[in-house]
């Protein structure tokens, strides 16, 4: 009988944690507090001084950040993490409380994070979800109930065009963009090309960006089970198949296993992809194997302006790390909450959502510019693999698209 | 060249039903003899990819990195044993799965732990590295060959094990009545913890073999582990024998499938439609092969104890 108490005392220990991580932010919280007392320390008392002080600061700004920190996708969803709490750092803005949350890469999990953080945390702006499809079950509703969700990655075509929100900003991209800079890249070496993506709505939103912009003939065009770990019968039919090249977008650690598989097997037609498929994320893992592959990038580690010679050894010196396209893309998500901050209450939803559009903010891509459907205007370039001091890293070819938007901006009506 | 793109394909179905049956014959092994259902297989695959490759990274050898899978792996399944299995013998398989559950979670938190949540770098080593011509087939990677060889010498080797040994007829013995070998005095006891160990290390090998090929990383065995069980319920759960035609069904029926349904639906389908909707049901084939098994063969094709 003494299974049932066990299966209690589990119970208490997930209660537990869950107070842990609600604890985390009432610590940041207390030492607000604490830095209002001593800001105010010859005051005579402590109502006083907490009053004084919600007079003398800008409005308490509270983000939830929900990403993906464990499972196969934890890579992306820890660079995701650090480069937005590197931008909230740096700004030393005090206002702003960040409670981040696991989604193990699960639409359910991230659904009930998401309600539990609009509910009783009261966060005003959600943010941090990697994966297109937690996305869709996330931000539509946080709109519906009136919080601000600022895209660090996900694009989905949905969100794009007639279901634009003005409460829904992208700080990334429209999922599509990469693979049309790839397209159009294709169209100027290339006659016939095998094209694969993962089984998922940004698989699909993949292969139609790059349809898009590629004029030549398809040799084949393939979907794979997302999370597939073994290429080999893809990699039998790219030999077959008498393809010139190959455009394959596999995140994470799909790509690793396919680049590695390939490889192996000896067939040498070239490869590209997105610049997610080689990002720094996976190339150390992916080794070698990488060399020489093009991919597209609207940032690149080299880009030459002042906010990205800023960032880059910032994020360095603060992780030990090279950051990724994630990283940045948080980054950025941040600092356009940032801004918009200092100059509006994030409470007045039309004059904050405004504040951000105008995107005042230095972003280590250049230029950087909303759309009508909030959606970037950007400029995106074609990269290659390298190796530089012994670490694999991707440097700029080309500018392949100057403020590039979206086929969905015409959609939307706001 | 459409008879080799077939023949490749073949022995591509071949290798990841060897690789498979690794992974089966460890869980069939252990539920046959011990009967327990053991949902950590998966993390002992994880333990045997993470120590090749910080092995293999420190020493610069593939192979004593490939020596120290086997030994971690074996270590930490006896250590599991002692620890936690050993209490859940006597208790009914809803028990066992809560506890082996547990462990997943303490095997990924603990491994993303110690090693970060990017994956670790593991490559081939160079001898078996790159493509070599079969009969009929342009090139063939060798390492999938070898992988191949690996899983033909492992089914061989636990043949002889279990039906010429002394540890073999233990654990033949330990299957049909555990009650009558414990009262005719062996150590049910240290049987146990080495047929888990044994189980393990076979998940350690494969997860080192199968990690060089794809990337290491923390939540790499659970995929695994439910073509696994897929494998042994339809082999029959308890038999190697079974485990091992399982694999070869679920392989070659997961890689022919993968690579036959979207050509067969692009004959009557748009060529993108034809793939994704060939996609998903190649994901679902092989579900659908167990459920038929299962309704011709409720126990599977080979049950133990039969």
């Amino acid at each position: 009988m003494w299974k049932f108490p066990r299966n209690c005392e589990m119970g208490r220990k997930k209660l537990v944690r869950t107070q842990n991580a609600g604890g985390h932010k009432t610590m940041e919280q207390s030492n607000q507090r604490e830095h209002a007392m001593k800001t105010f320390l010859s005051a005579a008392t402590l109502t006083l001084s907490l009053s004084v002080s919600s007079l003398a600061v800008a409005e308490p700004i509270k983000i939830g950040l929900i990403t993906t920190l464990s499972g196969g996708g934890a890579g992306l969803g820890v660079d995701t993490r650090d480069g937005f709490m590197l931008a909230i750092k740096q700004s030393g803005n005090k206002d702003i409380t960040v409670i981040t949350e696991d989604d193990a890469q699960k639409p359910e999990l991230a659904v009930q994070i998401a309600d539990k953080m609009i509910q009783s945390d009261q966060v005003d702006i959600l943010t941090g979800i990697v994966w297109s499809n937690l996305l869709m079950a996330v931000a539509p509703s946080a709109n519906a109930q009136g919080k601000f969700y600022v895209s660090t990655n996900a694009a989905p075509a949905a969100l794009a065009g007639a279901k634009c929100n003005p409460l829904y900003f992208n700080a990334a991209y429209q999922n599509d963009n990469l693979h049309e800079a790839m397209g159009e890249y294709a169209n100027k070496d290339y006659k016939k090309i095998f094209i694969m993506a993962p089984n998922y709505p940004a698989g699909k939103d993949s292969l139609t960006g790059f349809k898009r912009y590629y004029k030549g003939e398809l040799a084949a065009e393939v979907y794979t089970k997302v999370g597939q770990a073994d290429y080999a019968a893809e990699i039998a039919q790219i030999r077959a198949s008498g393809a010139d090249a190959v455009f394959a977008f596999l995140p994470g650690g799909m790509g690793i296993s396919f680049m590695k598989q390939y490889a192996q097997s000896g067939v040498k037609t070239p490869i590209m992809g997105p610049g997610f498929s080689f990002s720094q994320d996976v190339l150390p893992a992916i080794g070698d194997a990488a060399l020489g592959v093009k991919a597209s990038g609207q940032w690149v580690k080299d880009l030459d302006n002042e906010a990205n010679k800023k960032f880059v050894p910032a994020f360095q010196k603060e992780y030990g790390r090279l950051p990724s396209l994630y990283a940045v893309q948080a980054y950025d998500a941040a600092q356009l909450i940032l801004s918009a901050a200092s100059k509006a209450s994030v409470k007045d939803t039309k004059a904050f959502g405004e504040a951000m559009q105008a995107a005042d903010i230095q972003s280590p891509r250049g230029k950087f510019k909303f759309n009508t459907n909030l959606h970037p205007i950007q400029d995106i370039y074609v990269t290659e693999v390298v190796k530089e001091d012994g670490l694999l890293t991707n440097k700029t070819v080309s500018k392949i698209f100057t403020d590039h938007g979206d086929a969905y901006a015409k959609d939307c009506k706001m | 060249m459409i008879l080799s793109l077939a023949l490749e394909q073949l022995l591509n179905g071949l290798q990841l039903g060897v690789m498979l049956f690794l992974m089966a014959a460890g869980l069939t092994l252990i539920f046959g003899v011990m009967g327990l259902i053991n949902l950590a297989h998966g993390s002992l695959y994880m333990v045997g990819a993470f120590a090749c490759a910080v092995v293999a990274a420190a020493t610069g050898s593939f192979w004593i990195g490939l020596a120290a899978s086997l030994v971690c792996a074996a270590a930490a399944g006896a250590i599991v044993e002692f620890l936690v299995i050993r209490r859940l013998y006597d208790r009914d398989h809803l028990d066992q799965v809560l506890a082996t559950f547990a462990l997943i979670l303490i095997f990924s938190e603990g491994a993303r732990w110690v090693f970060g949540s990017f994956p670790l770098y593991l490559d081939i080593p160079p001898l078996l590295s790159g493509a070599v011509p079969l009969p009929g087939i342009e090139a063939y990677p060798l390492y999938r060959l070898a992988i191949i060889g690996v899983g033909a010498l492992v089914a061989f080797g636990l043949y002889l094990l279990i039906s010429k040994t002394r540890l073999g007829m233990r654990i033949r013995a330990g299957e049909s009545d555990r009650e009558m070998i414990a009262a005719l005095g062996v150590d049910i006891r240290t049987l146990y913890t080495v047929v888990f160990a044994l189980g393990s290390a076979l998940a350690g090998l494969a997860g080192a073999l199968v990690g060089a090929l794809q990337s290491v990383q923390v939540g790499m065995g659970e995929p695994v582990l439910i073509l696994a069980f897929v494998v042994i319920v339809i082999g029959g759960i308890g038999s190697i024998k079974g485990a091992l035609v399982g694999a070869l069904i679920v392989g070659l029926t997961d890689t022919l499938g993968r690579f036959l349904l979207p050509s067969l639906l692009g004959l009557i389908l748009p060529a993108s439609t034809a793939g994704a909707v060939g996609a998903s049901l190649a994901a679902m084939l092989i579900y659908i092969v167990m459920a038929l098994v299962l309704a011709f063969r409720p126990r599977g094709l080979f049950p133990a104890n039969a």
